[in-house]
């Protein structure tokens, strides 16, 4: 992963607040924060970082720690499961406007798929621990950021039972 | 809606709708492992004449026979550009998934075989209604078939339509029909296609989710779009949902809904759906005027 204006490997994460002036425009622009209070939006983007990934490379593996979440600009990334016999099965793609992760809001903060990039990704990335902890200061932040990832997760369970149920196969 | 044979017939013996016309088969191109276009020639000299005046509308479906097998309704997937008289015989061109005893016979077909044909029948893709618009295609399997003469249609006359968008989902990347017409499709500016398998393994870049995932990741705008949607009923009720979802009317959505059939002209009443009948009402409905019916596990 590599950190926007920071393109030598090995520089650390910039701190928190740092990209304030330059983020804040692009979340209000970003589907997952419309309509978001502005207020919020200052609190927020202190937890964010614009960040960049080259094909092939994996944001994140299945079982590690889940730390961040992603709002996608640019690229695409596939999220995969590995099964020994049939090797790495894609489940989604997500793109432009998505949003990736959400393991970081609920115990016990572990992925449980590996994201790989398909096409050079941009992102803002969040620190999860950071976000977590603005939430319980200020519960109606929390609430508000709760009620948007449950939005996702339930278009994903119903994607879900939809990819289960073969919708283009013979008895469908 | 309402479709009119326009052939050369003699006025005093109208030929009857039951009576299949012979065609030959002049190619056969396998799309996938179950899915396979033919293209029909038809066989007489003097039916080739009468058959230049045989044109189609985007959206309509013929009755194809296989002699000794049975007869089912499959859609016309070529282009209803009208030839030039004279150049090349007419053709019909259908692709299909085989299925059952019908459809796999007729996936045994090989060049020069014969198989009876009865149609243009039912109603077509609201051609008048798309020009000016933006116009959303959402396919599902072998639901892109009946698409492509819209979209030919659309892209012979592209200057009348502002956006034109192709959303196309099917189950694996293996699934995919067209598959280098829908690469030279992508390849142009002034068409959107997007495709999305339902399972892929690693070697697949593209993208992975039902079709209906796709319509949050296209602009266009709702006010107007007419949307043409075509696929297994369950993927066009999702479709129609999320459509709705971003502000599509129901009077600009259009379905095309498949039934069992038996004489396609409105008298055996096996393809009945509510009060409609979708050999001749049908089989492209305006969502608005089916959608009580639609979805309905009685009808
Ligand atoms: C207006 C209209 C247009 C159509 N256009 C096309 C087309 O362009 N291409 C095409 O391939 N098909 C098309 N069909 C569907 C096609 O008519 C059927 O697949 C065919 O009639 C099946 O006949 P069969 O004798 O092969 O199968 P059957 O022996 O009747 O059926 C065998 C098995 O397949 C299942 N089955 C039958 N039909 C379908 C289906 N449509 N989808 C999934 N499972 C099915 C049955 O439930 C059964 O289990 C269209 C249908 C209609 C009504
Ligand atoms: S198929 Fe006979 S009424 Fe429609």
């Amino acid at each position: 992963m590599e950190r926007e204006g920071y393109p030598a490997p090995g520089f650390r994460l910039p701190t928190p607040g740092y990209p304030m002036q330059t983020l804040e425009p692009i979340l209000v622009e970003h589907p997952f924060f419309k309509g978001l209070e502005p207020r919020y939006l200052q609190l927020i983007v202190g937890c964010a970082s614009n960040v960049r990934f080259d094909s092939g490379q994996f944001i994140f593996r299945e079982g590690e720690e889940a730390n961040q979440f992603y709002l996608l600009r640019q690229g695409k990334v596939a999220l995969e499961v590995f099964s020994p016999e049939r090797g790495a099965i894609t489940l989604q793609t997500l793109g432009e406007g998505e949003v990736l992760g959400w393991s970081w809001l609920f115990p016990p903060y572990r992925w449980h798929f590996d994201a790989r990039v398909l096409e050079p990704l941009r992102a803002i990335a969040f620190d999860g621990e950071c976000l977590r902890t603005k939430c319980e200061e200020d519960h109606d932040l929390g609430y508000e950021l709760v009620k948007r990832v449950a939005h996702i997760v339930i278009q994903r369970l119903q994607a879900t039972r939809l990819q289960l149920l073969d919708i283009y196969g013979l008895h469908s | 809606m309402a479709f009119i044979l326009e052939r050369s017939m003699p006025t005093t013996n109208l030929p009857d709708p039951m009576l299949p016309d012979l065609y030959r088969v002049q190619r056969v191109r396998q799309e996938t492992h179950d899915t396979f276009t033919l293209e029909l020639e038809p066989m007489s000299s003097e039916q080739q004449v009468a058959a230049k005046g045989v044109s189609f509308v985007a959206g309509q479906f013929n009755m194809l026979y296989i002699f000794g097998v049975g007869e089912v309704p499959i859609s016309i997937s070529g282009n209803p550009t009208p030839r030039k008289v004279g150049v090349s015989p007419p053709r019909f061109v259908h692709t299909t998934r085989a299925v059952g005893t019908v459809t796999k016979a007729m996936g045994k077909l090989k060049r020069g075989d014969v198989l009876g044909v009865r149609g243009p029948f039912g109603s077509h893709w609201p051609m008048e209604e798309t020009v000016g618009k933006d116009i959303v295609m959402v396919a599902g399997g072998i639901g892109l078939a009946p698409l492509r003469p819209a979209l030919y249609q659309f892209l012979s006359q592209r200057e009348n339509y502002k956006r034109i968008i192709l959303l196309y989902g099917t189950r694996s990347p293996a699934d995919i029909l067209y598959r280098r017409e829908l690469e030279q499709w992508r390849a142009r500016f002034d068409l959107e296609v997007q495709v999305t398998v339902d399972q892929a393994r690693g070697a697949w870049h593209g993208n992975v989710g039902v079709v209906t995932t796709l319509i949050p990741r296209i602009s266009f705008d709702p006010l107007r779009t007419i949307a043409l949607i075509c696929g297994p009923e369950i993927m066009m009720r999702f479709t129609i949902l999320e459509l709705q979802k971003h502000g599509v009317g129901k009077e600009n959505i259009f379905i095309s809904m498949e039934r069992n059939m038996k004489c396609a002209i409105g008298f055996c009443g096996h393809c009945q759906f509510g009060p409609t009948f979708i050999c001749k009402d049908g089989p492209v409905f305006r969502y608005d005027r089916i959608q009580e019916w639609f979805g309905k596990r009685e009808i």
